[in-house]
């Protein structure tokens, strides 16, 4: 892996006043983005309007598609053209993203789409806040594959989780998605950023070898395989077909099989590497609290009146939430009493759990609808029926 | 000739021969666009390693694979943004979008009619069968009206698009109609497109043999070739509007528009200049890049001091 530091000309360093959406485009930046293609939606717009006014200064570009589907065939043609790409929608948007996240994942280009969740389905709540993406992000395209996702709780959490998944879609060369939400993407709070050369920003790993040698793929379960850019010579070709190494349709039953591995195991097989929770008092307790995003944040509540009273509750939150944490709650099902799982959808992450913890626990589906967040009050009762 | 003298392709060089036969059917007319395609870029002494080719999905989608530059063939409709993309992430690139009429027109018509709109510095080539080939001659956006067409069994009862009147409209700046019987045309019109700025839009009209043909009662690739020459008129400069094609009617061919205008990197980075000042640079040098100019500055006028 490549790393350095990053460059200054993106880092706006100091603390700041603002919110989870333009905390995103920051990130971006200081993690080395340079081209940005999106297409205005409530309530992820104010990404894409901070991107678009810091552009020129940086030397970046940011342009407005004419829909969300040549938003993200744009990066794709920006990520083979030799930049760190990003876009940034909600619901509907992210339906339309879906065909050539496809392509993303087959061509193997890094990218990262953040997704400020609102209500559906449909045109739904746009103004208002969910949790309801959070398995389209991971099935939603078609065919099987497999993505990174990652969960801010917060504006600080937004800059810092967008230059972590620059870091991830550059090393594995997969789309990297933030799941945040509209309350976290319009709250505003304090935001440090840190100074350029204390951000840590891994670089594009840019095939140097013979011509003849060049492949753009190597199907080994693994990151880390260079890839390169339109112009450097090597005469590339790459297509959403089943392909061989060289890039070149291969359109057999085995062929599938060993892309659809490699697509797949690159991410299952490094999970333990990829994947970031915080936990508070979970060793020893009988009830834990799993929760990501904005939900986290409302659960704390809850956890701590539940503590009040004398239980014994534990937090697990989800930073990374895609892939999941299946060991770890396979582990903890053997330890406690019930898993509680407040989300703002119907049931989503919930299924997860209750497969990994495949009946060796309680596990209890806190949901909420869409449009605001859940009453902490709500959480603790669920708490509170789980310890009896 | 010696016997042991292995006879090259012409193209080899600009096509991928190792992956050679290509899937189009005998008589299909989109391998003369591409033997045009490949001539032209010989032709106009562009740098091989800064020429990308992006295509969407179907028989013209395919051509992306068999030539030998940068290339990325994308998903259905798709090929304008993605080509968009990598235009601007890298300036330095010259992007050519090879796609069919379904694909340019149907499923991408909102991506043509945008990139023609902001003038991108595109050369868009569309091989016009009036029919979806790979998936089985269903009716196009551009399918002449009566037209028969798997999807229109009894004949086409719609409108076609007429497509330099559509590019003209949408603000392309340079637009040329070709058969496929006009090789030399095709080639010099590529060729003009590969060495100006802007969106320039190729039509080329193609005959699909196993499908627009048969299903049509037409006869082979040949016949179509002596319909191009017998109802082809050449009009440079036409309105566009006078484009429309009628079923087995006159096809207007030529050069229509030819106008320079700012391209949409050009726009931008006027804007900016504007705005940020002269020192605005589109993905300027990187801060170690810089630094590395200054100390070579300095050890080169501490040298100078030191004689």
């Amino acid at each position: 892996m490549n790393i350095v530091t990053a460059d200054p000309k993106g880092v706006d360093a100091g603390p700041h006043f603002m919110d989870g959406d333009h905390a995103i485009a920051e990130g971006a930046l200081a993690a080395g983005c340079r081209f940005f293609a999106g297409y205005p939606i409530t309530p992820s717009t104010e990404t894409a309007e901070r991107f678009a006014e810091r552009a020129p200064e940086v030397g970046a570009l940011f342009i407005q598609m004419e829909d969300e589907i040549a938003s993200i065939a744009a990066l794709i043609g920006g990520a083979w053209g030799g930049q760190k790409v990003m876009t940034v929608t909600s619901g509907p948007g992210f339906s339309l993203m879906m065909e050539n996240i496809g392509l993303a994942v087959m061509t193997e280009t890094p990218m990262v789409i953040a997704n400020v969740q609102r209500g559906g389905p449909s045109t739904g709540l746009p103004t208002l806040t969910a949790q309801q993406d959070m398995l389209q992000v991971r099935f939603g395209s078609h065919g099987d594959y497999n993505i990174i996702a990652l969960s801010p709780d917060s504006p600080q959490e937004c800059f810092d989780l967008t230059i972590e998944a620059f870091n991830l879609s550059e090393f594995y060369r997969v789309p990297v998605f933030i799941m945040t939400d509209e309350t976290v993407g319009h709250m505003h709070e304090k935001v440090v950023i840190p100074p350029a050369d204390q951000i840590k920003v891994v670089e594009r790993n840019l095939y140097k070898g013979p011509k003849e040698d060049f492949r753009p793929y190597g199907f080994d379960s693994q990151g880390g395989h260079p890839m390169t850019r339109a112009g450097d010579g090597y005469r590339f070709h790459i297509t959403g077909l089943t392909h061989n190494e060289r890039g070149y349709p291969v359109m057999t039953p085995e062929q599938n099989q060993i892309v659809l591995t490699h697509l797949i195991e690159k991410i299952n097989g490094n999970a333990d590497k990829i994947i970031r929770l915080e936990e508070d008092q979970v060793e020893g307790a009988e009830v834990v609290v799993l929760s990501y995003g904005i939900t986290s944040r409302i659960a704390v509540r809850a956890v701590q009146e539940a503590r009040k009273k004398g239980l014994k509750v534990g937090s697990l939150r989800l930073i990374t939430v895609w892939p999941f944490c299946e060991q770890r709650i396979r582990d903890l099902s053997q330890k406690v009493k019930a898993i509680v799982v407040p989300e703002i959808n119907y049931g989503q992450m919930v299924r997860e759990v209750e497969r990994s913890a495949a009946g060796r626990c309680q596990v209890v589906s806190v949901n909420h609808c869409g449009g605001a967040v859940h009453d902490p009050l709500v959480i603790l009762k669920a708490i509170e029926e789980a310890c009896r | 000739m010696n016997d042991n003298t292995e006879i090259k392709n012409p193209l080899a060089g600009v096509l991928r021969t190792e992956r050679m036969p290509h899937i189009w059917c005998p008589g299909c007319g989109i391998g003369s666009v591409v033997t045009c395609f490949a001539e032209a870029t010989k032709r106009s002494n562009i740098d091989p390693d800064k020429l990308a080719v992006v295509s969407g999905i179907g028989c013209s989608g395919r051509m992306a694979g068999y030539v030998n530059f940068d290339s990325i063939h994308s998903t259905h409709g798709r090929a304008i943004p993605v080509a968009t993309g990598l235009k601007l992430a890298n300036p330095k690139l010259k992007v050519v979008v090879f796609s069919g009429d379904g694909d340019l027109t149907g499923i991408g018509g909102n991506h043509f009619i945008h990139a023609a709109r902001r003038n991108m510095d595109l050369v868009v080539i569309c091989v016009n069968n009036f029919t979806y080939g790979m998936t089985g001659g269903q009716v196009t956006p551009t399918t002449p009206s009566s037209a028969n067409a798997s999807t229109t069994p009894y004949g086409n009862y719609e409108y076609p698009f007429s497509l330099p009147f559509l590019a003209d409209a949408a603000g392309a700046t340079y637009v040329a109609r070709w058969t496929s019987l006009h090789s030399r045309n095709i080639t010099q019109s590529i060729e003009e497109a590969l060495q100006r700025r802007g969106f320039s839009f190729i039509e080329v009209i193609t005959p699909c043999t196993t499908l627009y043909l048969r299903r049509n009662r037409l006869g082979d690739g040949v016949d179509t070739l002596q319909y191009y020459q017998n109802n082809a008129v050449i009009k440079h400069g036409i309105d566009t509007r006078e484009t429309a094609i009628g079923f087995q009617g006159q096809i207007v061919v030529g050069k229509f528009v030819d106008r320079p205008k700012p391209d949409y990197l050009e726009s931008a980075t006027r804007c900016n200049v504007k705005f940020i000042g002269d020192d605005y640079q589109l993905y300027g040098k990187t801060e170690p890049e810089k630094q590395a100019e200054e100390e070579a500055k300095k050890a080169a006028s501490g040298g100078e001091s030191a004689v």
